[in-house]
């Protein structure tokens, strides 16, 4: 699949958005600390950063309000209508932070569900479709909610840091272990990912009974919208690469950082704070190689009718 | 509303195509851009026309392929068990549990309850792309001009276009089909000629694992059988000449 | 729930709907094109057409493209810069015509055979040769010596037709239909709803192709032939057949030349031709009575074997003991062609037996009393369902005159020509060969402001007839007709820039082309032709070829080499007619003939080449065009097509004829004929009564009912030519046996090539070049959604073929290390080109192909300089020269078959190498300046009217 750059910035930067506010719902940081409001904030910022993200793709984004409507059958539309309630008790609660510096855990802890669910309708999106044989899968939605899960508390991480949280530990150390468990998940998703496909040259065109089927002429001799769309391929050496380039700033990197911040005592402010940020940048470019590589590997049934 | 007809749908307007006749010209392909970038809904633009990357929207393609059994001999070629190619044109199945209707965000995919026919809503799509992706067929592709979702409409606008003649409501694709390769009809009906070839010729569905239950199904080839089969015993002794100018002499005497 | 109201589901296709004729082929489809505020919305088949019958292919369908294509001329152009620069500037239309007029009247005044006029795939050419004869100049034909002049030439020569134009299987009751070498076809609708029409009846369709594409991907037997070996394949089944005694000895009795006897005085002047008596009659042996009678002596049961002794004490044989004798040796046996053909025997057996089952024991019969030409009445039509058809396969190699004449001697003998279930004439064939003219082009035929003596082409009946002078020197500029192609009854285009740049036989001054992309892709040697175009005597400076006008429609790559453009309207646009004195649209049961008029007005300052012609014609005052005043006789061509009258009451047009449109065929000039044509679907049809339907040959009822049509003024009922004796007087000439003799050069080629029974011989290029060396075939197809190079230009149809690749067969690829997508070296005798290699299982294992004229030159059609088609796209075409490779002698003949000078493109013979990657084809050539309008960035067709 054409790993479009406003889907791939959309889902890691929502994901991420989600996960923080998720965490911040259960009120794990004092919400009078200026950093747990810049935290709510940040949150709402990158959820709705992502969620316009999503809508350059559009062939007709001022239609965009359409796809509230099909919320019964589409997870697209649920997707959308989701992103919208969960703006109402997420912009609450950043509310009594930033205003009256309280935590309310009905609304807080209704936010974090929303959060949740609505990160799992985006990787439903996705999980959904029958037609891409790796995405088709639990695993999707358990590594989308894995990835929110982990750069949220990552990130919550580093406001607690910034905050002055204490103990922050359990925070550091935890995201560590869901940074652990995410790529965890992630790897049981690779694994399932490389089963035989569903769909093949020959159950694709029905002429399997004759023998094995190769394409001879493409329809058309230059790129069409679906070989642009569902045909992009990487080299396998290349996304090998990629992969580890994932594994390394996505997993190595900030989990050594979380796990160090976690195990050492705790440091200067500053410093916490720059190394829990570090590992969240980390995370954000290996989830964004991740991202890329969910996209470019995903191999469409309708390439079974070309190459 | 949103999703597929509850019920059944009363017909299911359809296309055969019988593999063992198309021989891959494109007919079907142009008839039906020709058709549809002046008809129902936005044009089918094509970009960069006289360029180097060149590309248009299509609600038809005819893909070629060779199928190969595994099997390779000498230099001879015989007939049997031999690479063969086989032209497959390709377009929106109308499928029964449409992937493409039920992932539409916004209501603008849609599946007629009345006849079965999957179209779009220009007015409401928003070019997500997201239908194109549910398709395991690619019969769907976005109209880069107008920025919304184009597929074959089974031509709506011929098969009860009250303006053309009776013969003519049909789609473009089918009625300009050189080798009556392409069938219209409706498959609910058992007695109809669509359904009736379906079930003498094993009509079969594309990717039937995929869960979509498409409506539009497709001949196979024939099987063949090889001339060598056909050798024959010479007639009587033959190989003189003289027997056989007397076999020529005796035809001369019955005229 | 439905959103669609039932009246925005009908709406009006357009405002109008004109019908005319389809003009993206030379198929000539009937098309609705529906209007709609003045331009084209729509265009689809007609179902009352009695080409197409409603169905329409993809060419046809994107005639809107075709039509409004970008690279359309705009207006008359004068070349300004180098020939091949693309400079040039507009010129008004007296300016170009009167131009043209001073080139062209200098010529005729002082040496006609100066000009050279050559048409390509254009439907004129009864007008374009009727022109050049009042010209005056031996230079004209149009392109079929490069297409397909073998199968005409053959077929006309055996059995008074051919294929295509000429005749059509019975689709509608064949039971087993053999195709040799067709990708596409002329008749290409027609071809694919008979296949389909048969193959769901459930006969069987054998092809015979080295590729498995198309057609053949849809036939139930797939015969993967190594090119050029059909001949032999063909003699092997008539081996199977004599042998198995599946032979319709009565048929050969009452329509062929079976019986008729052949001097056997080895030696002499008459060796191997007819006895004939004082009248010329051709003789047979009466096996009752033991005596030598005139054929078609009432009651004679002639003798078909044995030995006669003629009254003069010569002894004569029999044609069909010579065909016997000859085709029983086991040299012709499926075994003994095995291995040059690539097609194993049981096979070629299977085949054989098959078309022997068929013809004998499936035979049909139509009810319906009908006379032949000795008036013996019959009371049915007796049929053997089986049908053959070819096309280039067989005719572009320099053995196709043969081999074409094999397949019809198989058709003979099987008694499958012209019955129910086998290849049926299409009217105003069959025509036997005494019935064509001979040539006209001898110095004595033509001079300084008269017309030519007679038509151009024709069939010469023996060396008396070529045009050569006294030592045997060709009096054409092409050489039709002279020693090199003798039967050149099309003449051969693909010599004419070659021998006007080498000033052999002699120069010329102006060369007037139209419709034919001469420096591309109908080239041979594409390179070198573009060089000889450019190519200047360095003594005066002057081009070797001086002055070029040309008619195009589009900016093709020809384009950039004339020095005056004259630019035609497209097919929408102008008058055109496809008359029955010009190549027919007939069916097997209906005389047919078409017009197209312009559905829509030109919106630029182009006009129908035609009316130029007219024009011309007047300016030049030729007789014919202009009366003794020198006022034009016909204001355009539209006035022309109704009142010319080839013979009185023959006209272009056969319908709507006579004062009251009443009459049929002969006729009075009417004034309202366009408009009756218009008003019927811009076409006429009139159907053969029943009786006249089959062996029209030999059926009285045909017979007059072609004469009252004006086809002839008496009947011409045709025997079919098993042995053919002109060629056999060519060989005598060649043996130096008969007058005029072969000049010594030029024997070995005739004595080999022109054997009066059909033989098969090595394709000369395979022949001439070292086989280890080049041991692969390399030949073009075809494509169904792509006409020649004019499909360019066209948005729709480029997007599916926008360049070509070189299909290699897999054991070729593992044998070179090729995979798809690599590039390769493919290298002939004459050059060498890089390509983009696509692997292929199905075709024959010595062959590679690719689809015909798909690569462009930079610059042309109005494409960007970028585009794939000249990027990555390639001709084969550099890779085939017209000569063949030198001999020890020196002496190069021009890579043509020997008999009729049909270029023989599929002769080719290649090796393979792998390249090292790139990202464009070779040999890539500067840009030719395009002169067409600016390319939209996007189209969007239609967008207007969108609902
Ligand atoms: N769509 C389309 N239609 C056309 C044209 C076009 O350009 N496009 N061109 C028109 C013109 S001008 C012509 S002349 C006709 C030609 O019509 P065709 O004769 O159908 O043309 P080709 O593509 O040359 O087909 C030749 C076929 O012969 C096969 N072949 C090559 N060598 C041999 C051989 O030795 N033996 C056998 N048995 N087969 C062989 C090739 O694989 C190919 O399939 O088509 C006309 N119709
Ligand atoms: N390698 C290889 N070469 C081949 C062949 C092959 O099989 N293989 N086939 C050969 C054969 S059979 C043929 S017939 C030739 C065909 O080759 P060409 O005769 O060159 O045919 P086209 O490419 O169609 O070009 C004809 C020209 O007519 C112009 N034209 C189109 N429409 C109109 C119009 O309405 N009016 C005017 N005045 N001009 C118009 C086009 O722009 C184009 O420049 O190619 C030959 N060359
Ligand atoms: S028009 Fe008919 S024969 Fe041609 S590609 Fe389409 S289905 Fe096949
Ligand atoms: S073929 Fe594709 S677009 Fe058509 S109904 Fe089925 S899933 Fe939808
Ligand atoms: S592209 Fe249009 S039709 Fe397709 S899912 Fe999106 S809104 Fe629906
Ligand atoms: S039914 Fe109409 S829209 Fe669909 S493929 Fe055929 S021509 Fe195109
Ligand atoms: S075969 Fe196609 S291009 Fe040729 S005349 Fe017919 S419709 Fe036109
Ligand atoms: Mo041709």
């Amino acid at each position: 699949m054409h790993p479009a750059f406003s889907i791939i910035i959309f889902t890691t930067l929502s994901g991420l958005g989600y996960g923080l506010a998720a965490w911040l719902g259960l009120g794990l940081l004092d919400p009078a600390q200026p950093a747990t409001k810049v935290a709510h904030v940040a949150a709402l910022a990158l959820i709705a950063g992502g969620l316009v993200s999503s809508t350059l793709h559009l062939g007709n984004p001022q239609r965009a309000w359409r796809a509230f409507s099909q919320w019964r059958s589409s997870w697209l539309s649920r997707e959308g209508v989701l992103a919208i309630v969960t703006f109402m008790p997420l912009t609450w609660s950043a509310y009594l932070a930033v205003f009256e510096s309280r935590w309310d855990p009905v609304i807080g802890i209704i936010g974090t569900a929303l959060c949740a669910v609505t990160v799992f309708s985006t990787s439903m999106i996705y999980a959904s479709l029958k037609s891409v044989d790796s995405w088709h899968t639990p695993w999707t939605p358990a590594s989308y909610l894995g990835f929110a899960a982990a750069s949220g508390l990552a990130a919550l991480a580093a406001f607690g840091a910034a905050g002055g949280a204490s103990p922050l530990w359990p925070l550091a150390g935890g995201a560590a272990v869901l940074v652990l468990i995410a790529w965890a998940i992630k790897h049981g998703w690779r694994k399932q990912a490389v089963r035989p496909p569903l769909s093949t040259p020959e159950s694709a065109t029905g002429l399997g009974h004759i023998g094995k089927v190769r394409q001879l002429e493409p329809p058309h001799m230059t790129d069409n919208y679906l070989i642009r769309e569902m045909g992009f391929r990487v080299a396998r050496k290349h996304a090998r690469k990629l992969w580890l380039i994932a594994l390394v700033m996505g997993c190595g990197v900030p989990a050594a950082l979380l796990a160090g911040l976690a195990v050492f005592p705790e440091p200067a402010g500053v410093a916490s704070v720059l190394v829990a940020l570090m590992a969240v940048l980390s995370l954000m470019v290996g989830m964004l190689v991740e991202r890329w590589l969910f996209f470019a590997e995903a191999r469409h049934a309708v390439m079974n009718y070309y190459r | 509303m949103t999703s597929l007809p509850s019920e059944p749908t009363g017909k299911k307007l359809g296309l055969v195509i019988d593999l063992d006749v198309c021989v891959g010209c494109h007919a079907c392909v142009v008839a039906c851009k020709e058709w549809n970038t002046g008809g129902y809904g936005a044009a089918l633009s094509d970009q960069q026309p006289y360029g180097a990357e060149v590309s248009g929207a299509w609600l038809n393609r005819v893909h070629s392929y060779e199928v190969t059994p595994d099997r390779r001999d000498g230099v001879v070629i015989g007939e049997a068990g031999d690479a063969r190619v086989v032209h497959f044109p390709k377009s929106c199945l109308h499928c029964d549990d449409a992937p493409c209707v039920t992932v539409c965000p916004t209501g603008a995919s849609y599946k007629r309850e009345e006849d079965g026919i999957v179209l779009v809503d220009e007015d409401k799509c928003i070019g997500c792309g997201l239908c194109a992706w549910s398709c395991p067929y690619g019969a769907r592709e976005m109209d880069l001009a107008a920025g919304v979702m184009k597929k074959c409409t089974l031509c709506v606008d011929r098969i009860y276009n009250e303006t053309l003649e009776e013969v003519d409501r049909v789609p473009s694709c089918v009625r300009t089909c050189p080798t009556n390769a392409r069938h219209f009809g409706d498959l609910a009906d058992p007695a109809s000629e669509v359904s009736r070839m379906v079930a003498e010729r094993g009509g079969f569905d594309l990717m039937p694992e995929q869960g979509t239950r498409p409506v539009n199904k497709y001949l196979p080839p024939r099987p063949r059988t090889p001339l060598a089969a056909s050798m024959a015993p010479a007639a009587d002794d033959t190989t003189d000449a003289t027997g056989f100018f007397g076999w020529v002499d005796r035809m001369l005497d019955r005229i | 729930m439905s959103r669609l109201s039932a009246e925005a589901l009908s709406q009006p296709v357009g405002d109008t709907v004109r019908k005319t004729t389809c003009y993206m082929c030379a198929c000539r489809c009937g098309i609705n094109v529906h209007i709609r505020d003045g331009k084209v919305r729509y265009i689809e088949g007609n179902r009352d057409h009695p080409v197409n019958r409603g169905v329409l292919c993809a060419k046809g369908s994107a005639g809107i493209m075709q039509h409004y294509a970008p690279a359309r001329l705009s207006a008359p152009l004068l070349r300004t810069g180098p020939r091949g620069s693309g400079e040039f500037k507009t010129i008004s239309w007296d300016e170009a015509l009167a131009l043209a007029t001073e080139w062209l009247s200098e010529v005729r005044r002082d040496d006609p055979k100066k000009l050279a006029f050559f048409t390509g795939r254009d439907q004129s050419q009864s007008l374009t040769s009727f022109w050049s004869q009042q010209f005056g100049t031996p230079n004209y034909a149009a392109h079929g010596g490069f297409c397909s002049v073998n199968m005409a030439a053959a077929g006309i020569m055996t059995i008074g037709g051919a294929f295509w134009e000429f005749g059509a299987p019975d689709w509608d009751r064949t039971k087993l239909f053999v195709l040799f070498g067709v990708a596409e076809d002329h008749d290409s609708n027609p071809i694919k709803m008979g296949i389909s029409k048969l193959k769901k009846r459930g006969a069987r369709f054998v092809s015979v192709n080295p590729v498995r594409t198309g057609y053949s991907a849809i036939a139930d037997n797939w015969i993967g032939i190594r090119p050029g070996t059909d001949g032999l394949l063909i003699l092997a089944v008539i081996h199977e057949l004599l042998k198995a005694r599946r032979i319709d000895i009565d048929y050969l009795v009452r329509y062929t030349n079976a019986a008729w006897l052949v001097i056997d005085a080895p030696g002499t002047s008459d060796h191997g031709l007819f006895a004939r008596d004082e009248s010329g009659k051709a003789q047979i042996f009466e096996s009752v009575t033991e005596r030598v009678v005139p054929e078609g002596t009432k009651g004679a049961r002639p003798a078909l074997s044995g030995r006669a002794e003629l009254a003069d004490g010569r002894s004569a044989v029999p044609v069909f003991q010579l065909l016997a004798d000859k085709y029983l040796d086991a040299q012709y046996s499926p075994d003994a062609v095995s291995a040059e053909t690539g097609v194993d025997a049981a096979t070629i057996k299977g085949l054989a037996a098959e078309i022997g089952r068929v013809a004998f024991d499936e035979t049909i019969e139509i009810f319906e009393r009908w006379t032949d030409m000795h008036g013996e009445e019959h009371s049915s039509f007796v049929g053997r369902p089986v049908s053959f058809h070819a096309m280039r396969g067989i005719s572009a190699h320099s053995n196709g005159f043969q081999t074409a004449r094999a397949l019809h001697l198989l058709q003979v003998l099987i008694g499958a020509i012209d019955c129910p279930g086998g290849f049926r004439f299409e009217p105003p064939y069959p025509k036997p060969l005494a019935a064509h003219p001979r040539p006209h082009g001898k110095a004595e035929h033509f001079g300084s402001n008269q017309p030519l003596a007679g038509p151009h082409l024709g069939f010469p009946l023996g060396p008396e007839d070529l045009l050569v002078d006294d030592e045997g020197n060709p009096a054409r500029l092409d050489k039709a007709f002279s020693w090199d192609a003798p039967i050149a009854a099309h003449g051969l285009m693909h010599m004419v820039i070659a021998n006007a740049h080498a000033g052999d036989p002699y120069p010329i001054d102006v060369l007037f082309m139209y419709m034919a992309n001469m420096a591309w892709n109908s080239a041979m040697n594409s390179a070198g032709t573009i060089r000889m175009l450019e190519d200047k005597d360095p003594e005066t400076g002057e081009y070797r070829v001086p002055k070029i006008i040309y008619s195009d429609a589009y900016a093709s790559e020809m384009v950039a080499y004339a020095d005056l453009v004259l630019p035609d309207t497209t097919y929408l646009e102008r008058h055109d007619c496809i008359s029955l004195l010009d190549r027919p649209i007939s069916e097997p049961d209906s005389v047919n003939d078409a017009i197209r008029w312009p559905v829509v007005e030109p919106d630029r300052d182009v006009r129908g080449f035609q009316s130029v012609l007219l024009d011309l014609g007047a300016r030049l005052r030729l007789p014919g065009f202009a009366d003794s005043r020198g006022q034009p006789l016909y204001r355009d061509y539209a006035d022309y097509i109704v009142n010319h009258e080839r013979r009185p009451g023959i006209g272009p047009l056969a319908g709507f004829r006579g004062t009251d449109g009443k009459r049929t065929g002969r006729g009075a000039a009417n004034a309202d004929q366009l408009e009756r044509y218009i008003e019927n679907g811009s076409f006429f049809s009139v159907h053969i009564p029943p009786q006249a339907q089959f062996f029209k040959h030999a059926n009285r009822a045909y017979q007059d009912f072609a004469v009252s049509m004006g086809f002839f003024d008496t009947p011409q009922p045709v025997t079919f030519q098993l042995y053919s004796e002109p060629l056999q007087k060519f060989r005598l000439s060649a043996e130096g046996l008969r007058e005029p003799v072969a000049p010594e050069q030029h024997r070995e080629r005739i004595r080999s090539a022109f054997t009066p029974l059909p033989e098969w011989y090595r394709p000369l290029e395979e022949a001439a070049v070292d086989r280890d060396e080049f041991p692969y075939h390399a030949i073009t197809q075809r494509p169904m959604a792509m006409y020649h190079s004019w499909g360019s230009m066209n948005a729709w149809l480029r997007q599916i073929h926008t360049r070509n690749r070189l299909q290699v067969p897999g054991a070729i690829c593992d044998a070179h290390g090729l995979e798809t997508g690599d590039w390769a070296w493919v290298i002939s005798h004459h050059g060498r080109i890089k390509v983009e290699v696509e692997r292929t299982e199905a075709v024959n294992p010595l062959t590679m192909w690719t689809w015909n004229a798909i690569g462009k030159r930079k610059g042309s059609w109005g494409l960007d300089k970028d585009a794939p088609e000249a990027e990555r796209g390639f001709l084969l075409n550099h890779l085939i020269h017209e000569l063949l490779p030198p001999k020890g002698d020196g002496r190069r003949w021009s890579n043509s078959d020997p008999v009729t000078g049909q270029a023989a493109w599929y002769d080719l013979r290649v090796r393979i190498e792998k390249a090292e990657p790139g990202a464009h084809s070779e040999p890539q050539f500067g840009p030719v300046g395009g002169q067409n309008q600016a390319a939209p960035a996007e189209l969007r067709y239609g967008q207007e009217w969108s609902r």
